[in-house]
């Protein structure tokens, strides 16, 4: 007796063009059914529910500016992960780049005071770029020196760099007013304007915007993005062919680390106003699979970002009023990853049934 | 197998097909690179399904939807790269995937088995070696093994020789005469016509996806063959001028290398190329070439010797100071080494040129666009659009491509490995000549190959390696085929004439 029916499955030529604009849609539909199921356990009429994470999200100013707020950070690694990525660089340490720019950024921006905001909103940018992309560099150079593997490194400098947040912020930076373990409130002049009055819209997202569009122009435009590409193709035939492979792979490496820098940046300035050792909830982890799902492409990354940043936002509203278990809404944000990963796999894939 | 017709994106691969495979015959199905040979056989093996027709075995239509389905229906199939788990040894690769009675495997009546069948068809191999200890034709008998062991009465082999040395090919073809007296039936696949008319019954022909011809072999010509499969008289021979010799450009001393297995490769070789000839370098593979060819590139280090370019000392140099010393390189590995297949045609046309189509940081796209058009038309590469990925190229087009990127960048020293190895006879013969073509503009050409006909036929000079070293250099005009041959197989040296 056959269980399961027996798949073939075919590589496109070309991925298909039309399920490519259909799979996001038809994924989140199907994910969305799947999902009801646990909504009707949980108590809650699904459609009710749906209605509730929608209008979390998008439905007001105040949800929708949250939902862009959440958007930022996940912007930020998303394109630091798909950058490596492009290169076959294998960065899974988005969130320990994080941290380190954030820890850099505030730094600087504590005893920043007496320094016009003009001028030190963006040094304390660039010192937080600077701090992500040096904590990147030790991988890097491990890897291409000793080609020691960068999963592992990047992975374990995520725990390395956190507990060193965390040493200094409840050791010898402990905040003198509050006692708690966070560093001083930074200075003024440094904080991230906001944009959309009434609003924690902060000038980060629009930093992440001008990250996206500077990904985009790298690898659609650049002789570096070219030479990206042909690494992560083929990392031999792209050295055959004369192109400076280590050093490559090192500048990605530090752009990518740098990006995830800004990330801490944007929440420092943008959010927190204070280093923090709760500084993010796991965006660098999160943008792994934005940018897997992203398809590593400039717009898909931003548009991942964001159908992310809508669930994380609208699920957690659905949480506030319907009352069902906060479990369950990290559940159905991985039922819609999932079925996302899926559709993506029948764009490149034919798969059919047979007998 | 009737009426067979499968379409891949843009392509008609097979066109109305009709095949009859006899009991007991080699069938030769013969074709250039693209005739739609191996999609057929595919088809058969239950790795594509045809959008029409049917296929019937022993009168009795069957449905073959995967390889499983193929393999009880008892067909197997020898593909080009061979489907063997390296770090298993024989015996285990030939019954990996059989189902057993019981949980424990009886590996000694396995192997009693193995070893009554190797007997019995000449397949000599032991059962207990590793699959990496093995030469490759080794590993071409575990597969053959392989699919006897599962009862194939229909074998599938697809460009079987390929790979294989002169003796390889020999013993291949005996063993394929036993298992035709076994009653067992062979589709042999190839595009050449020698091995063809020596080992096979019947032939069809394959042209753009169509049967243009069945015949028996024994009211056909190597020459009629050739005609029916390019649809023209192919030149055999090519014309020549005399060589106008110019200026040393490659000049190689005493130069040693290690093998990726870090024994040594390359002992102490020397030579040098001028401008207006090609210097030929034959040999059994692997023997060195592989190893001199990265050396000279920037691919492998030496441990001593010197190369110099252009009068430049390139010893252990990048590979983009090798290119920037306008050197031109083919390499033997198209897929590994020569390009990035995931990416559009354009990008490898200019992968090796991007850095002339700068604004500052930026790449001019439209102008290398320009470029890219330009060359791939020049060299006549066939691709609907250079946006495509290069991996919807044939292997034809794909050596094409890498040609016109080369060439297009007019280099003073060529070094061609392998420039035809498993091309048709249409693109063989165009490489050919293009590389004739340059020598002619008074480039200096190095061409490793291992078809003899190939180093015969273009070489002005032709060295020998063995083992790493270089066994002598003859002039082409003075070449006796003996002497090279005593020299292939280490058994004569010759001194420089």
């Amino acid at each position: 007796m056959q269980l399961l029916p027996k798949l073939s499955v075919e590589k496109r030529l070309l991925p298909s063009r039309r399920l490519t604009v259909a799979a996001p849609f038809v994924s989140t539909l199907v994910a969305l059914a799947i999902s009801a199921a646990p909504i009707y356990q949980g108590g809650v009429n699904p459609l009710y529910g749906y209605y509730q994470l929608l209008y979390g999200a998008l439905g007001n100013k105040l949800a929708l500016t949250e939902t862009f707020v959440m958007f930022a950070p996940l912007l930020f690694t998303g394109i630091s992960v798909a950058l490596a990525f492009t290169c076959k660089f294998w960065n899974i340490g988005a969130e320990g780049q994080l941290y380190a720019g954030g820890l850099f950024a505030a730094f600087f921006a504590v005893y920043a005071t007496s320094i016009p905001s003009v001028v030190a909103i963006p040094v304390m940018t660039v010192i937080g770029f600077l701090g992500g992309a040096g904590w990147a560099a030790i991988p890097a150079i491990l890897k291409v020196k000793l080609k020691v593997d960068e999963v592992v490194t990047t992975l374990l400098g995520n725990w390395v760099m956190y507990y060193a947040v965390s040493a200094i912020l409840f050791g010898p930076w402990r905040n003198p007013v509050t006692g708690w373990p966070e560093s001083p409130a930074i200075a003024e002049s440094t904080v991230y304007p906001i944009l959309v009055p009434g609003s924690r819209f902060h000038m980060g997202i629009v930093v992440g915007l001008i990250v996206a569009v500077a990904y985009y122009i790298i690898i659609k435009r650049t002789k570096w993005g070219f030479e990206l590409l042909a690494i992560g193709g083929n990392q031999r035939g792209a050295f055959a062919s004369g192109i400076n492979v280590p050093r490559q792979i090192i500048l990605a490496a530090l752009v990518s680390g740098g990006i995830a820098g800004l990330a801490g940046v944007s929440q420092v300035a943008g959010i927190h106003f204070h280093m923090k050792t709760d500084l993010s909830p796991g965006f660098g982890y999160t943008g792994v699979v934005i940018a897997m799902v992203g398809g590593l492409n400039p717009l898909g990354v931003v548009l991942a970002s964001f159908l992310m940043a809508v669930i994380v936002q609208g699920t957690q509203a659905m949480h506030r009023a319907t009352g069902v278990p906060w479990a369950l809404a990290e559940v159905i944000q991985g039922i819609i990853l999932l079925c996302l990963l899926v559709g993506i796999f029948y764009t490149k894939f034919k798969v059919r049934r047979v007998k | 197998m009737k009426g067979i017709v499968k379409t891949f994106p843009g392509v008609l691969a097979n066109d109305h097909v009709d095949f009859q495979l006899e009991r007991g015959e080699v069938h030769a199905l013969l074709g250039e690179n693209g005739a739609g040979k191996t999609t057929l056989m595919n088809i058969l093996y239950g790795l594509y399904r045809a959008d029409a027709g049917e296929i019937r075995i022993d009168g009795s239509p069957v449905i073959l939807d995967s390889p499983q389905d193929a393999i009880s229906m008892k067909i197997g199939m020898i593909h080009q790269h061979f489907m063997l788990v390296d770090a298993m040894n024989v015996l285990d690769n030939v019954i990996l995937g059989l189902k057993t009675k019981g949980v424990i495997i009886d590996e000694a009546s396995a192997e009693k088995r193995i070893l009554e069948l190797a007997e019995a068809y000449g397949l000599k191999v032991d059962p207990r070696s590793m699959i990496w200890q093995l030469s490759v034709g080794e590993q071409q008998r575990v597969e053959i093994l392989k699919a006897i062991y599962r009862e194939a009465d229909i074998l599938i082999l697809d460009e079987p020789t390929a790979v294989l040395t002169p003796s390889e090919i020999k013993d291949l073809f005996r063993v394929l005469e036993r298992m035709k007296t076994e009653g067992k039936s062979i589709v042999y696949i190839s595009h050449k016509l020698e091995e063809v008319m020596e080992i096979s019954d019947r032939i069809t022909v394959l042209r753009a996806g169509r049967v243009v011809a069945k015949v028996n072999k024994k009211d056909t010509n190597k020459a009629e063959l050739a005609r029916m499969m390019v649809g023209r008289d192919v030149i055999f021979r090519l014309s020549k001028e005399d060589a106008r010799l110019g200026n040393t450009i490659l000049e190689v001393s005493g130069l040693s290398a290690l093998s990726d297995r870090k024994t040594v490769a390359l002992k102490n070789v020397s030579f040098a190329v001028r401008e207006g000839e090609i210097l030929g370098i034959a040999g059994v593979s692997g023997n060195g070439q592989r190893e001199l060819a990265e050396v000279l590139v920037g691919l492998r280090k030496a441990t001593t010797g010197v190369v110099r370019i252009a009068g430049n000392d390139a010893t252990n140099i990048m590979p983009r100071e090798i290119a920037d010393l306008n050197v031109g390189f083919i390499p033997e590995d198209r897929v590994g080494v020569g390009l990035v297949m995931n990416l559009p045609v354009l990008n490898n046309a200019i992968i090796k040129k991007y850095r002339d189509f700068s604004k500052g940081a930026l790449l001019d796209y439209p102008a290398a666009t320009d470029y890219a058009k330009k060359i791939v038309e020049e060299y006549d590469v066939k691709t609907p659009d250079i946006r495509y990925p290069t991996r919807t190229l044939s292997g034809g087009n794909l050596q094409k491509l890498i040609l016109a990127r080369e060439l297009a960048r007019d280099p003073r020293l060529l070094i061609a490995c392998q420039p035809t190895r498993g091309l048709d006879v249409g693109a063989t013969e165009y490489i050919r000549a293009k590389l004739l073509d340059e020598r002619s503009r008074g480039r200096a050409i190095l061409l490793i190959s291992e078809d003899l006909d190939e180093i015969l036929s273009l070489s002005d000079r032709i060295a020998v390696m063995y083992e790493g070293q270089l066994m002598g250099v003859v002039a082409a005009e003075h070449a006796n085929i003996e002497d090279i041959g005593m020299m292939m197989a280490g058994a004569k040296r010759m001194e420089m004439s």
